[in-house]
């Protein structure tokens, strides 16, 4: 089995991937997805050592990750759908009524 | 044989992964999302992560990825409605920041050595559900408490009228 520093390198391309996607997006639909995207990079990252240490920890801590974005994609775009009803937009730069 | 096919599914899983995030229409963007995360699942079978894998496709791409889909769909911007998006000022700047991230990730990634461990089953589904059950058995419990609290904190959000 393969080192798992080219998966690592790999982990660290998605997680980039996704927090540009987050930083540079107003489509809050696809900031949610981007932080899926980095939600995945970093299971990448658990199952390669994992599996190279022989340690179904890994797994296990991939598999609470998954848990927890799913429960935050359910929960976010509840909150996405609320906003929308109230404003009509998804785009996050109009969302600023807690900024000042 | 491993080398090739992690090449293979790593550039689709990077490709979809960019594409996420440049197209406009949030659905073309969902549509590549199920892309990557099948890529993803891919890797974790070569990485001999079995359940993983299997529990990728069908709570990512069966579950979480319809959500996102039935939302765009619900909500269904009309195309001359969605943002404005250009990219200038400080989200150039946010993108190169991500840029350096990687470069950051690939120099710690380089210097990353550890020795190997004694078996290769690791992610089988008999392994991992020994130790769900066995080692990690509470936090397996508290995680069912986190689902329960989305579900209601989902349905509470929802509602038209709280």
């Amino acid at each position: 089995m393969m080192e798992p520093t080219a998966y690592l390198l790999l982990s660290g391309i998605l997680f980039g991937i996704g927090v540009a996607g987050v930083v540079a997006r107003k489509n809050a639909l696809i900031i949610l997805m981007s932080v899926e995207i980095m939600l995945n990079a970093v299971n990448v990252a658990f199952i390669a050592v994992g599996s190279h240490l022989g340690d179904p920890t890994g797994s296990i801590f991939a598999f609470m990750v998954m848990t927890v974005a799913a429960a935050e994609a359910a929960v976010g775009l509840a909150i996405l759908i609320a906003i929308f009803r109230l404003k009509e937009t998804i785009d996050i730069t109009e969302l600023s009524v807690l900024k000042w | 044989m491993e080398p090739i096919l992690f090449i293979l599914f790593g550039a689709i899983a990077v490709g979809g992964a960019i594409m996420v995030v440049t197209r406009k229409h949030p659905m073309a963007s969902a549509l590549y999302l199920i892309l990557t995360l099948f890529a993803v699942a891919a890797l974790f079978v070569l990485r001999q992560a079995h359940f993983l894998a299997a529990i990728q496709v069908i709570v990512y791409a069966g579950a979480v990825v319809v959500l996102f889909i039935f939302v765009i769909m619900l909500i269904n911007v009309p195309e001359n409605k969605l943002p404005m998006e250009r990219l200038t000022g400080l989200r150039l700047l946010g993108v190169v920041v991500a840029g350096l991230l990687i470069l950051e990730t690939a120099i710690l990634a380089r210097r990353f050595a550890m020795p190997a461990g004694p078996t290769a089953d690791a992610g089988s589904v008999q392994a991992v559900g020994r130790a769900l059950f066995t080692d990690y058995l509470l936090a397996f419990e508290i995680t069912s408490v986190l689902l329960l609290a989305a579900v209601i904190g989902a349905i509470a959000l929802a509602k038209r009228k709280i």
